[in-house]
């Protein structure tokens, strides 16, 4: 059983409908397993873990308020086909359609609108779970608060997430209208960001191999969903989805086919500004185009590093950092820029106010030595990382990044979780729970 | 189309009657107990299915078929088309170990399969034709060490609706067989997962196709057609040293 930058462990994933007596006496429930790290992976003690996408009913929708109970193995991308056409979207969606409504909620995951909407636990109602007892409890704002906040985030360690009730959001249209823009530089690029702010969907992709003048370019994309005036009547048709069908020879990636790949990123728009009516798909989750694109990483697999770089330590902060990955080189395809709104609810949930970073990198012998660099960065500017995206960072950085969160964290598992029942290969290598 | 479903509740089934509903397709769900298949029925209806009603069925009670279809046509006026993908299920070294299940398996699987069928041939054909689609298995292909009892029921099943779809196309009888591999279902979690393992809800878009075109048989995932083709030819000799 893989993560989905690679990280294996020999372990089964044991599926079925009735999540309820599948997660009885299991160490973690999985979703569609695509944490980077060790996030959905067992301790090295157990040999299975409960895996949810089975468990994946639609068990009551209000269409007046728009709100939804599923089942947590539900998945995005079936969320997405059913309720678009309905006029409803997930209210926050990830980079990919790929996951699971539990992993949602346990990485607390956020999106383009985060600036506006907030994580998805903001627009969670309630929870049924597993805990570690063995009863099924509801938790919600009012019901076992503290067991509720501590879940959003919470990496699945808290309990067997069995149903979610969420809030959807209304759409005026099934499309996107978006605009992208180069940047030529830093500062474009960041400024450009910033002043999106009224846009409620931003993002910017940025060539960390650039440098000098041209350090920092990159392209600014900005969407809202289109009104119905200016929509297409029909739906969007699913993509064509081909298939990476083996892992790519070690030598496809090396310092120029990345450079390379950069290049026609930025110029893959012939005008500096490009608009017009996309699909949410292609808008949200562009990389569900390929199927298992990470083959594309070769054997070795990759990792993620996203941090967030809190507003108090200005822009200067997120230049020091890109600065840095341009002069290391190392890193992969994808580098994301993004501004992130108040922090969400959950005990550890990711963003909070300021820059978040996020790039993929190609598993090689100098990896860990680049993450743990960057991770000192980031404590120094008082950031932290996003822990569904991680596999190398080391206990201490973690705990220096969480701080007190993390205490309190731990403090509310304790009490739901003694004996430490539920624990995953992301708790054993950061929160030090035995193996 | 108004469309039966006996085993809507789990596995490809369920993943069949999904896209049914998606499409906005009228829902007879059958199956031994109303708690799951009204549980299941709320998600077909949020998915668009146009109306979804539930009937007790047990495939291991004969007595139960013909009511329950013909609850099913008095509810719709007309039924389309009958899906059956309900069947017992076990490894080979538990069914060798524990004749009780071995017989419940061979019962269900075969005879009271064949004997829902029958019901169901007699309703589409008074109604002037219709689509049976009954799920067989690769397992019927070819008798193998691994799944040799459960294979057998499934190699009889295969059989008679072959012989019903050349029987009664003519008159409207339209038989779907069909036969998926390895697929990844509740049914089959904890079982070693063979090369070309397949997921219930790509199966079922095999499967809706197969429905829609009439096509008599149908292997899925697709691969499995090439797969049991080799296989079929392997002399007996050859079979036997395969741990297939």
């Amino acid at each position: 059983m893989r993560g989905w930058g690679g990280v294996s462990v020999p372990a089964d994933e044991r599926l079925g409908e009735d999540l309820a007596a599948l997660t009885d006496g299991a160490v973690l429930t999985r979703g569609l397993g695509r944490s980077y790290g060790d996030a959905s992976l067992p301790p090295p003690s157990a040999r299975w873990v409960a895996g949810s996408k089975l468990a994946d009913r639609l068990l009551e929708f209000d269409p007046t308020t728009g709100v939804l109970r599923a089942e947590a193995g539900l998945s995005l991308e079936t969320m997405c086909r059913v309720f678009l056409r309905r006029g409803w979207f997930t209210p926050v969606s990830p980079g990919t359609w790929f996951v699971t409504l539990g992993g949602m909620v346990a990485s607390d995951i956020h999106g383009k609108n985060h600036h506006v909407d907030g994580t998805i636990g903001k627009h969670v109602l309630s929870l049924k779970m597993r805990v570690a007892s063995g009863d099924v409890v509801t938790c919600s704002r009012t019901e076992h608060p503290d067991l509720f906040f501590a879940t959003l985030g919470g990496m699945g360690l808290t309990g067997h997430i069995l149903e979610v009730t969420l809030r959807l959001a209304r759409i005026p249209s099934r499309w996107i209208w978006r605009q992208s823009h180069q940047m030529r530089d830093f500062d474009e690029l960041i400024t450009g960001l910033e002043r999106s702010a009224e846009w409620p969907q931003t993002v910017c992709w940025i060539d960390t191999l650039a440098t000098g003048a041209s350090f920092g370019r990159g392209v600014l994309m900005r969407g809202r969903w289109a009104e119905a005036t200016e929509a297409p009547p029909n739906l969007p048709k699913p993509p064509f989805q081909p298939t990476v069908p083996f892992d790519a020879p070690a030598w496809t990636l090396n310092d120029l086919t990345i450079k390379a790949f950069n290049l026609l990123y930025y110029h893959k728009q012939i005008w500096p500004r490009v608009q017009g009516i996309v699909s949410p798909r292609s808008w949200f989750a562009p990389l569900d185009v390929i199927n298992e694109w990470r083959r594309a990483y070769g054997a070795p697999g990759f990792t993620q590093h996203q941090c967030v770089i809190p507003r108090e330590a200005g822009t200067a902060a997120v230049r020091a950092f890109c600065d840095i990955l341009a002069r290391r080189g190392g890193s992969g395809f994808l580098c994301v820029i993004k501004d992130c709104g108040p922090e969400g609810e959950g005990t550890l949930s990711f963003p909070r106010p300021g820059m978040s970073v996020a790039l993929d990198l190609p598993m090689r012998s100098d990896t860990q030595d680049l993450v743990d660099q960057l991770n000192a960065f980031v404590i120094e500017v008082g950031g932290r990382i996003y822990l569904t995206k991680d596999a190398l960072s080391r206990p201490e950085h973690v705990r220096v990044m969480e701080g007190e969160r993390l205490e309190r964290f731990l403090a509310v598992r304790r009490a739901w979780d003694p004996e430490l029942k539920i624990r995953s290969a992301l708790s054993v290598r950061l929160f030090g729970d035995p193996p | 189309m108004n469309v039966v479903i006996l085993g809507a509740t789990r596995g490809m089934g369920r993943e069949v009657a999904r896209l049914l509903a998606e499409r906005g397709d009228a829902l007879v769900l059958l199956g031994r107990d109303l708690q799951p298949l009204e549980a299941i029925a709320a998600d077909f209806r949020i998915r668009g299915a146009r109306s979804v009603v539930t009937a007790r069925c047990d495939l291991a009670d004969a007595a139960t078929f013909g009511p329950a279809l013909d609850f099913a046509i008095t509810t719709f006026g007309r039924i389309d088309a009958v899906v059956l993908s309900a069947a017992l299920f076990d490894t080979q070294e538990r069914l060798e170990a524990d004749k009780e299940r071995l017989l419940a398996v061979l019962d269900v699987d075969f005879t009271k399969t064949i004997v829902f069928c029958e019901h169901a041939r007699e309703r589409l054909l008074a109604a002037g034709g219709g689509k049976l689609v009954a799920f067989s298995s690769v397992a019927g292909d070819r008798g193998r060490k691994t799944v040799g009892l459960y294979g057998a029921a499934k190699a009889g099943l295969s059989h008679y609706l072959e012989s019903l779809d050349h029987k009664y196309r003519a008159a409207g009888l339209v038989t779907v067989t069909v036969k998926p591999g390895f697929v990844r279902t509740g049914m089959t979690a904890g079982l070693k997962e063979p090369p070309f393992a397949g997921n219930p809800d790509a199966v079922a878009r095999d499967v809706v196709r197969a429905l829609d075109r009439g096509a008599p048989l149908v292997y899925t995932p697709t691969i499995w057609a090439l797969v049991m083709f080799v296989i079929r030819l392997l002399p007996r000799f050859v079979m036997r040293r395969v741990g297939f």
